[in-house]
């Protein structure tokens, strides 16, 4: 039966009443008096030599505060990288300077050269049209084979080549990988392209700079899914301000998917400003802005291998992948093709031998780093694209293949660093075919047939590390910075609740589904907490939002202030019942001693914490407050099988999802209906990214997809309804809720299943085509089958 | 600057514009009606319709004086004056019809609109007219199966839940 209350309920959302009466509080929404706005001037070439910035014309027109140019910030550091790779050699990764505004060169479309503050928007724009600025083109450097060429251009100068890093993982693996694959029965070999994405939250990028010169404080409001670690990398890195004289407020955050994450220049930029003129200075992204501002995402040109003995068993994998950085490293960019895909390569399979080869590359296009899944989407679609092609070699069913490779026994440990704690692989593989209804397949497909279309089912497996992450652990691997979660939970006089959580929702949910874990745990009323996040001015130090995280990280450190809470109640009520606190029991709100009718109820004991009046004092202190921080002992591991079946016009080559079906396992789930809408939008990313989306580039490194007139969207015509389950259910082991986190799975475990469909499709009708390159828009699958 | 006039949500409202001023900027500058949202600048999105004279229309593209004298309704204006949701407001929420909440105004007066011209649309139907209204977060499931339920059809049955 579901649950009408408390873990495991589908509670309505709390927050969608002010977003569903347009008394939401956007950053955009915020206006402060006195503000000025700005307006960047943003290179439209992709490289060149910056010779001449000529600011004077601009500087004399109407409203005109100040123009601010690169040199205005060379005594301000660059924006930081947050992680730092060791190549195959032992040598750190090569790590170019990032200004806020650009000096002597632009390095892609959009980089910032100049920023014109004036009165309003429209001066500040109408300078910017004032400013002359002359730029020597050089060559661009779009394609990162070539981009590694001798003699290639480079993007940085100062660097020895456009080579960020070459990295090995495992290093000491790779001569046996070598041999079992020349040693193979059978080698499956892809070559593929994961295609560059943008992630394209509705809600562009917005930053509003406050300062008070009384108190010589900086406020910034910006569009963060982690607004602690802005203050740290701003504050430290790049303005030079202490934390305790800088705030950083993400007020409600219109979608993020990994772009929201890092640190940008303009964030750098209003909050420097507003001191240097005493002025709010605010900034809100166009949509073409973001286009060529915010960091893009997957990038990743990959050659697999897959080598299977005579039973076909997986034997070996090897892979290498050149990951485009785009033209400087971008908060946590050179993690996503090396820690977060490299880990993730034994997928669900008990490979016992792999090597991942990463070459990640400048180029002169905009920074890449995280979006959505990050490098587990990536990690993914090469793996199950691969083991469906040697299924079709080797002329054996698909999910049979998968299945008896799979690994069943826990924990395990791969051999790519990571142990898997708990999973059942078969369990998520037998749900999803019972929802497909494989058995109908068959008539189906004669209906497509008779309808002159082609038909096509995919089927593939994923798994993702989640929960990010065990700070040892990472700072091992190159992170400079922990990836531990806080939660204050303050309990006021009457009862009710405040938590302050580090993580931070754009979308998520957590003012309810956090909620409903602190009243179960407790045994009150929903209602009666609040939860409070994203202003560092009364929220600990957290990590914010991403990596599936914020239950799993952000919700345990809550379970365990929580616990202190309940620990310090339950001797205040042995107090108030004259008992020992042996025998107090905690049960619907109430507090108890154990084999009588005493008791007290959760009102009295928090009121008593308040109005010490009848109070141990010589024990305890007053009032009902804690604080905990929760560093995880392990990555969480959510895994499932996913199915697409597609109908292929072979008239025009447009592909249409017919049917998807999605078998998650979460391990405990807080709030189904919320986990549900995860995966439901995490799928159609993930379909978005394997039949529309495209982040394109021309050879001179002009950005063709700038707007929604170029970058097709997903769009409700795009998509089915969704068959969506998560009954599977292998609780974690090393957190207290049991959860794994479901943000990313949708858009992880998708692409992978939309291509082998389509593919299916087309060798059903006899044709010889083992994969197309996404997206598979029309004129890809129309190409392909006019030439296969 | 010349001056405009009009009624938005029910009281009259005017104020001063440039010839360049938008709609969407007049409602959200000048009123600090700042529930409609500004997602795209090529009218593709949808997170700034309104209502002007009982049509949905994007308020980026739309000049604010060419409103002069007409009746806008913005999502502010939907619910009842106690607060209480309007039927289609209230079918987002209780089907999970939204989660970050931008492009949620831009969906309930898209939605109003539909429902106001077909009171009982297919999936199709709703799919086909929501496709000047982007959503990245939902996947638009529960998009589409909360307007079916505002509607009065039986949601019960669609996928698994």
């Amino acid at each position: 039966m579901p649950k009408d209350a408390g873990i495991g309920a589908s509670s309505k959302r709390r927050e969608d009443i002010r977003f569903l009466t347009g008394t939401g509080n956007y950053t955009d929404d915020i206006n402060i008096r006195g503000q000025a706005y700005v307006h960047f001037l943003r290179s439209d070439v992709a490289h060149g030599k910056l010779t001449s910035v000529d600011t004077s014309a601009a500087q004399g027109m109407p409203g005109v505060l100040r123009v601010f140019t690169g040199d205005d910030f060379a005594d301000v550091g660059g924006l930081p990288c947050g992680w730092q790779v060791t190549d195959r050699h032992g040598q750190p990764m090569q790590e170019p300077a990032h200004p806020v505004l650009a000096r002597g060169k632009v390095r892609h479309v959009g980089d910032p050269i100049a920023a014109v503050v004036a009165e309003t928007r429209e001066q500040a724009r109408d300078a910017a049209e004032a400013i002359e600025v002359e730029i020597e083109d050089l060559p661009a450097v779009v394609d990162m084979k070539a981009a590694l060429a001798d003699g290639a251009t480079k993007v940085h100068d100062d660097l020895t080549s456009n080579l960020c890093y070459d990295w090995g993982f495992v290093e000491e693996n790779r001569e046996a990988v070598d041999e079992a694959i020349k040693s193979a029965a059978h080698v499956t070999t892809l070559e593929l392209v994961n295609n560059r994405l943008v992630a394209n939250p509705m809600e562009p990028r917005v930053a509003v700079g406050d300062f008070n010169r009384a108190t010589g404080d900086s406020t910034l409001y910006t569009t963060s899914q982690n607004p602690h670690v802005i203050r740290l990398l701003m504050g430290a890195f790049v303005l030079g301000i202490p934390e305790h004289k800088l705030r950083v407020v993400a007020p409600d955050v219109g979608g993020g998917f990994g772009s929201k994450i890092y640190h940008y220049a303009e964030e750098a930029f209003c909050t420097f400003a507003a001191k240097a003129l005493n002025r709010p200075v605010k900034w809100t992204s166009t949509r073409s802005e973001a286009f060529m501002s915010d960091a893009h995402g997957r990038d990743h040109v990959t050659k697999i291998e897959l080598a299977l003995d005579a039973d076909n068993n997986f034997t070996a994998l090897r892979t290498e992948t050149y990951a485009n950085m785009g033209a400087y490293l971008s908060t946590f960019a050179p993690s996503i093709p090396t820690w977060l895909h490299g880990t993730l390569m034994a997928g669900n399979y008990k490979t016992p031998l792999i090597y991942v080869n990463v070459k990640a590359v400048f180029t002169n296009t905009v920074p890449v780093d995280a979006y959505r899944g990050a490098g587990r989407p990536e990690a993914t679609f090469q793996l199950e694209r691969v083991i469906d092609k040697a299924a079709r070699e080797l002329g054996v069913d698909p999910i049979e293949l998968r299945r008896q490779n799979f690994v069943t026994e826990f924990p395990y440990a791969t051999p790519v660093a990571v142990e898997y704690d708990t999973g059942d692989y078969n369990a998520t593989m037998d749900k999803l075919l019972e929802m497909v209804d494989l058995s109908g397949f068959e008539a189906r497909l004669a209906e497509s047939k008779k309808n002159g279309k082609l038909r096509g089912l995919g089927v593939n497996c994923y798994i993702e590390a989640c929960g990010i992450a065990p700070s040892n652990l990472v700072g091992q691997l190159g992170a400079r910075a922990g990836l531990y979660e806080s939660a204050t939970v303050r309990v006021n006089a009457t009862g009710g609740i405040t938590v302050m959580t580090g993580s931070h929702s754009h979308g998520q949910g957590h003012e309810t589904s956090f909620a409903q874990v602190i009243a179960d745990m407790i045994g009150i009323d929903e209602s009666m907490v609040e939860v409070e996040h994203g202003d560092t001015a009364n929220t600990p130090m957290g990590m914010g939002t991403y990596g599936s995280r914020s239950l799993a990280v952000g919700g345990s450190a809550m379970v365990r202030a929580t616990e202190k809470i309940i620990s310090k109640a339950r001797k205040i009520a042995a107090h108030l019942l004259e008992a020992s606190e042996a025998d107090i029991e905690l049960k619907d709100g109430q507090f108890s001693v154990a084999g009588t009718d005493k008791s007290v109820a959760w009102g009295d004991v928090t009121l008593a914490a308040y109005v010490p009046h009848n109070y141990p004092l010589e024990d305890l202190e007053p009032g009902l407050e804690e604080t905990a921080f929760y560093d995880p002992a392990n990555f969480t591991y959510p895994a499932g099988a996913y199915a697409c079946e597609v109908e292929v016009d072979p008239e025009t080559g447009k592909v249409t999802i017919d049917r998807f079906a999605a078998a998650d396992d979460f391990g405990n789930v807080v709030n189904p209906m919320i986990v549900e809408g995860q995966v439901h939008g995490g799928l159609a990313q993930g379909i978005g990214q394997a039949l529309l989306e495209n982040c394109a580039y021309d050879e001179d490194g002009q950005l063709l997809s700038a707007s929604y007139m170029d970058y097709a969207m997903p769009r409700a015509d795009d998509v089915p309804f969704y068959q969506v389950d998560h009954s599977c259910q292998t609780p974690c082991t090393h957190n207290p809720l049991g959860v794994k986190g479901c943000g990313e799975a949708g858009a992880i475990g998708s692409p992978p299943a939309v291509v082998n469909a389509v593919v299916d499709a087309l060798q059903r009708d006899g044709r010889d085509i083992t994969h197309i390159d996404m997206p598979l828009t029309p004129s890809r699958v129309w190409t392909a089958m006019s030439q296969g | 600057m010349p001056q405009v006039s009009m009624t938005v949500n029910g009281k009259p409202a005017s104020g001063e514009i440039e010839g360049r001023t938008l709609l969407v900027e007049f409602l959200r500058d000048n009123l600090g009606l700042t529930g409609t949202h500004v997602g795209c600048d090529t009218s593709q999105c949808g997170a700034c319709v309104v209502h002007v004279d009982g049509q949905a229309v994007k308020a980026c593209a739309m000049f604010a004086a060419e409103a002069e004298g007409a009746e806008v309704l913005t999502i502010e204006g939907v619910a009842a004056e106690d607060g209480t949701l309007d039927p289609v407001q209230q079918a987002f929420q209780d089907h999970h019809g939204l989660q970050c909440g931008f492009c949620t105004p831009g969906m309930v007066m898209s939605a109003k609109a539909l429902l106001a011209e077909n009171p009982t649309p297919t999936e199709a139907e709703i799919r086909d007219y929501l496709e000047g209204n982007i959503c990245r977060c939902t996947g638009y499931h529960n998009i589409v199966k909360a307007i079916m339920a505002a509607s009065g059809q039986d949601v019960s049955g669609i996928a698994a839940e």
